[in-house]
């Protein structure tokens, strides 16, 4: 262990050095950061609002404020990530030729590894996991998930797991190895530095939150669906949850597995992915890759999910051929766990097993392209409502469509020969995830807005952001498919050509677009707030829609439903409006609930500080914070006070109050 | 619970004559917590199954890589896994008879097989660390060979969820001690006793495919 | 765009594959964009309320039509992706010179050893016994036989006007075989990232008739610079930007040694290692101390990839 500069100081690695005093980017980034985050402690502490915040949000587990806060998480993270692509695009736009660019090549290669970390990470999974903890339960009928004190734990592992990367930024190296950090380079040979640690620890702390919340959302669907809710009378958004999250329950384990071996080679010298003394570097590239192409099902399901009750809700008709949706759905969750090895056909495994899995790959477009068509068939002879979330459906399915056509592409073997890490892959994948994920989550979250704040978002703004990604997507990476017919690769910081710059430049404005994109989205978050009153939602159901949590008020109540819910059809609450269902007003009695716990933070921040540590060698410190985090953990068990009851005179007070607004809209 | 039957106490709200009954009107105590907790632990037991299924797949890739160096022929010491493998098999039996006692209720019982179950999962843990101290003063270390990594990894992430199968036994005999059986504890018991067997099963695993077939291949 | 205009046979049959996939996709695609912006224009809610038919919600033909087309099309692309994954494999020998020229008879194939180092790229010339650092010089229409690897890292083997690309791995042999159609000059890439001087991982790519292919054999062994063992350990250490380089001469077996790693003296090829490891399962290996021989001899036999 002595060669691998393992010290015994008391801050082990860490000295003033590990500061990027002479970097201006960081120093300004650091002081925008400090000046930001005074203002809101100042402002939390002006307003007296820390005890509030602590009761109400963080140490809350409340399914609906468990999801916000994740959503939340998301989105401060996807104005880093996109801070990262920004960069990027403008030092692609200028260096040429002579012109090294603005960033020095250290700083790019970091760049581009935490952009797709973050936004895989901690942009993407937060959201998707958060609009599934807000909307499942409700749409199930139950009065929250399966294990609250774990879905409180999850978010604050997966905020701990964000929080070191961001700490990355001003302490030490963030890694350079591309965001699935690919053996050998990620080995200590080669990548010496705090880089790869704090991709390895960061990803593991947040990778078991992800896990515990899919063994939750999964046992959740299983078991607490309201009475008469067969499987094939859930709403698809939560067939869709459903299959997500036990795909990811399988896979994510090989991830932990990867990384923990990753781990074991950089900090005790084994031998798992290095090229000496039998060690295997292939095998890392398909551990990750095991996990990492069922991932991207893991978040595109949802997104399914949440286009299919749009359409459905904005067209005023019931989901076309829901049983092929359900069917489509189960193919694809089994196929994607089939198709691995596409990552990486150039890697000479031979053509036999380079056919099987490039057939498998473009067998997955056949039940995707069944639900493509089902939306198309939902839309068919509807009323059809252009509000904010039915536009980005369609923005949908114009553009992913055309990612698939490249991805069934890149699944021919002998295509992808040419194909494989160029930029054509790199436009093929944000098609995708752009196109496919990022479209669903701003759909669904201006869809389910109202339903979590009680007003909806500011629709000018909501348009300005919706215009701002749409164009801006089409524009930033249409020319990047073209330069990668052109040979170009990606991750590279500068060019020689410079007859390819014109294309560059054209991608950078692109981006400025989807930054007023995502301006604009803040915006409608931000006026909406501020116009709240005229954009109120008393009614629960803005509009019209068709599954259970609409019959709720906005927001809904902690306790969701006063009386469970009993389903006799699909869509279960558009049955209940045409049923004549009356809204009891009385006959109430006392909710029985989960009591707020502040063992998730204290575990999550121990991991956290565990995982810095580790980072820099501070032995000490990493004994006491993993020692401490199972002694907070053992601890919480001990606590056999979980619950409590709302008495029923505070449910009659909270549905009096309902039962007003509703007589005041009609 | 059948999600997709009432249940039989609970009473439907009848609205006007010929509609249906949309919400229960009294209140199921079984709440989210209690009948889910045992499937909630199966799925995450499911997920620690497939962390222990990627180090079988690597130990598939690198079990032949001795970089020149000893391999299982060698190293192993077929005895000691055998008194091992007695251990925990025993040890399992031991953790079926309390479960047996805890079905009926007998809490001193219960007590006593989980203590002799803890006991057994420990000696199982001195006998494997004593046989990693030996391969490492004969200097077969993990770091010596792919081989070897993927050996004391694969054996020492079992170790560690015994060692931490073992913590979690100690606290629930204390939260036996002061509160007996109570159906909080009886739900532990039971996530225990899968935890356990599960151990036992990946055991099996390691025993046969990384033990007996090395040395006999 | 070299890679819809390349000038190698393989190059051009991966560029065909990828235009025929594209149609074959746009037969679904466009019909889909086109059913979106119809059905998104005529049924917005006030266009066709004669139309609105709340309970459509389900139609076996539609499914039957939904599913079946696109698998149709899938198993089209299935059958190409079978018959042109397997002609197009890098292992596999060429059968043709290009679609219009078959192989003749007596063609003897090139061969060329790479080498990735970080970061820039040793070929060698076996049967001429010369090497070049950066310089790839190939006569045009000889087919090409590449053996692979790499000193460190993953890299890939890319010449976009050649032929599709296969990973140099470290302690593995992959092979290429190609052919230049066209005489020009191109360049070459590692397309996979391996750290700070990666960027500049290029190499040049000439292509030229067989009097220009001798000539250009007779400079390089003219050099004053020879690929010795020691040589070959200096350019083996990291660096960037490195500029073409030629050698007259190289070391016996360089390649082979390069590939089982044990250039370096006193380093154990990796042939001998699996061999003796082959010997430990079998019962035959070193007593229960696990040091470690270094058997001093080069490899003879190559490392199965």
């Amino acid at each position: 262990m002595h060669e691998q500069g393992f010290t015994h100081a008391p801050l082990g690695r860490l000295t003033l050095e590990s500061l990027p005093l002479h970097e201006p980017i960081l120093i300004g980034t650091f002081l925008g950061v400090a000046a930001l985050g005074l203002l809101v402690i100042a402002a939390l502490t002006w307003f007296r609002k820390w005890g509030w915040l602590w009761r109400e949000w963080l140490t809350s587990v409340d399914h609906k404020k468990i999801g916000i806060m994740y959503v939340v998480l998301g989105i401060i993270m996807l104005l880093r990530g996109f801070s990262d692509a920004l960069m990027m695009r403008a030092q692609q736009a200028v260096a040429f030729g002579a012109n090294q660019g603005y960033l020095p090549a250290s700083h790019y290669d970091q760049i581009f590894t935490a952009h797709g970390t973050i936004m895989i990470f901690f942009v993407a999974i937060p959201l998707v996991v958060g609009l599934v903890n807000f909307v499942m339960p409700l749409q199930i009928g139950a009065r929250d998930v399966a294990f609250p004190y774990l879905n409180n734990l999850s978010f604050w592992l997966t905020a701990a797991g964000a929080m070191l990367t961001m700490v990355s930024l001003f302490v030490g190296e963030f890694a350079r190895t591309g965001w699935l950090s690919y053996a050998p380079l990620a080995e200590l040979p080669y990548s010496p530095d705090t880089g790869v640690d704090y991709y390895l620890w960061s990803l593991e702390i947040a990778g078991i939150g992800t896990t515990l919340s899919a063994v939750n959302m999964v046992a959740t669907i299983i078991k607490m669906r309201a009475p008469g809710m067969t499987l094939m009378k859930m709403p698809v958004f939560t067939w869709t949850a459903l299959c997500s999250n036990v795909l990811a329950v399988a896979i994510f384990p090989a991830l932990t597995a990867a990384f923990f071996l990753l781990i074991l080679d950089r900090y005790a010298g084994t031998q798992f992915f290095t090229n000496e003394l039998g060690g295997s570097p292939m095998m890392y590239w398909n551990m990750v890759w095991i996990w990492g192409h069922p991932e991207v099902y893991v978040l595109v399901l949802p997104a399914f999910g949440i286009y299919s009750e749009i359409t459905s809700t904005f067209t005023g008709k019931r989901l076309f051929g829901y049983s092929s949706m359900v069917y489509a759905t189960l193919v694809i969750t089994i196929l994607s766990y089939l198709v691995w090895l596409h990552h990486f056909f150039t890697m000479g495994s031979g053509a036999s097993v380079n056919s099987f899995f490039g057939i498998a790959t473009m067998i997955i477009a056949i039940p995707t392209g069944a639900k493509v068509f089902n939306w198309l068939f939902t839309m068919y002879r509807g009323e059809i409502r252009f509000e904010l979330p039915m536009m980005w459906v369609v923005a949908f399915m114009l553009t992913f469509v055309v990612g698939g056509m490249t991805g069934v592409l890149l699944a021919v073997p002998a295509a992808d020969f040419v194909l494989h890490n160029s930029l054509f892959l790199v436009a093929h994948f944000h098609n995708t995830i752009i196109g496919g994920v990022v479209f669903g989550l701003f759909a669904g979250m201006s869809y389910w807005f109202p339903k979590a704040f009680g007003f909806r978002m500011d629709e000018f703004w909501g348009k300005v952001a919706f215009w701002g990604w749409v164009i801006g997507y089409w524009v930033a990476w249409t020319p990047i498919y073209i330069v990668g017919l052109m040979g170009v690769p990606r991750r590279v910081h500068h060019l020689d050509d410079a007859s390819l710059q014109p294309y560059f430049v054209v991608a950078a404005l692109g981006a400025v677009i989807i930054l007023i994109g995502i301006l604009g989205f803040v915006m409608s978050i931000v006026m909406g707030i501020v116009r709240r009153e005229a954009l109120r939602d008393a009614t629960g159901d803005p509009w019209g829609g068709r599954t259970l949590e609409w019959s709720t008020s906005s927001p809904p109540p902690a306790y969701n439903f006063a009386f469970q819910p009993v389903v006799h059809e699909l869509d279960a609450w558009h049955d209940m409006k045409e049923n004549g269902y009356q809204r009891p007003t009385s006959g109430f009695h006392p909710v029985h609930m989960p009591r707020n716990t502040a063992a998730g933070i204290y575990v999550a921040a121990l991991c956290l500080v565990f995982g810095f540590s580790m980072i820099w060698y501070i032995w000490w410190l990493a004994e006491i914070s993993a020692v401490g985090a199972v002694l907070a953990s053992i601890l919480h068990t001990f606590n056999y006070h979980r619950d409590y009851f709302i008495p029923k005179d505070e449910i009659a007070l909270t549905e009096d109050e309902r039962t007003r607004a509703l007589a005041e809209v009609a | 619970m059948n999600t997709t039957s009432l249940p039989s106490s609970a009473r439907r709200d009848n609205g006007p004559a010929g509609s249906r009954a949309f919400h229960l009107t009294t209140e199921d105590h079984d709440h989210g917590g209690g009948r889910a907790t045992l499937i909630g632990f199966w799925i995450y037991l499911m997920s620690d199954a497939l962390i222990f299924a990627s180090l079988f797949a690597v130990f598939g890739v690198l079990s032949h890589h001795y970089a020149g160096g000893p391999g299982p022929k060698q190293l192993f010491d077929l005895s000691l896994v055998a008194a091992n493998t007695m251990l925990l098999l025993a040890s399992s039996i031991t953790f079926g008879i309390a479960m047996m006692a805890m079905e009926e209720g007998r809490t001193r019982a219960t007590v006593v097989w989980l203590a002799l179950t803890g006991l057994l999962g420990a000696s199982f843990l001195c006998v494997e660390m004593h046989e990693f101290s030996e391969l490492i003063a004969r200097g077969a270390t993990p770091q010596s060979s792919a081989f070897l990594s993927i050996f004391f990894t694969l054996v020492g992430t079992h170790g560690v969820h015994v060692a931490a199968g073992l913590v979690w036994m100690v606290t629930l005999l204390v939260q036996i001690g002061q509160r007996g059986l109570v159906m909080e504890n009886q739900r532990r018991v039971m996530c225990l006793s899968m935890f356990w067997h599960f151990l036992d099963i990946v055991w099996i695993g390691v025993f046969t495919f990384v033990y007996l077939y090395g040395v006999i291949r | 765009m070299v890679v819809m205009n390349p000038t190698g046979d393989i190059a051009i049959q991966e560029r065909n594959l990828i235009l025929i996939a594209t149609g074959l996709m746009l037969l679904v695609i466009v019909p889909v964009i086109a059913l979106t912006i119809i059905f998104a224009l005529r049924y917005r809610k006030g266009r066709n309320p004669h139309a609105y038919d709340p309970h459509f919600d389900h139609s076996t033909k539609i499914e039957l039509v939904i599913w079946t087309v696109p698998l149709a099309i899938i198993a089209c692309l299935g059958v190409i992706t079978w018959t042109s994954t397997h002609k197009l494999d890098p292992f596999r020998p060429l059968d043709r010179i290009s679609a219009t020229r078959p192989l003749p008879d007596n063609v003897k194939p090139l061969d060329i050893q790479v080498v990735a180092m970080d970061w820039k790229w040793l070929f060698i010339y076996p049967a001429q016994g010369i090497a070049t650092v950066n310089e790839l010089e190939l006569p045009v229409d000889v087919p090409v036989r590449f053996s692979i690897t790499s000193t460190s890292q993953m890299n890939t083997f890319y010449a976009p006007t050649l032929a599709g690309m296969i990973y140099a791995m470290p302690g593995m042999k992959s092979m290429l075989h190609a052919v230049l159609n066209a005489p020009g000059d191109s360049w070459g890439y590692s397309g996979n990232y391996t750290g700070a001087g990666y960027q500049d991982m290029r190499f040049q790519l000439h292509g030229v008739d067989q009097n220009g292919f001798e000539r250009w054999v007779a400079r390089v062994k003219s050099s004053t610079d020879e690929l010795s063992t020691a040589r070959y350990l200096d350019l083996d250490q990291p660096s960037e930007k490195v500029s073409v380089m030629h050698f007259s001469r190289i070391a016996e077996g360089i390649f082979d040694r390069a590939v089982n790693r044990c250039i370096r003296p006193g380093m154990p090829c990796i042939a001998d290692v699996m061999a003796k490891d082959q010997a430990t399962d079998r019962g035959n290996g070193p007593m229960s101390s696990a040091t470690h021989e270094a058997p001093m001899h080069d490899a003879t036999t190559h490392a199965s990839h």
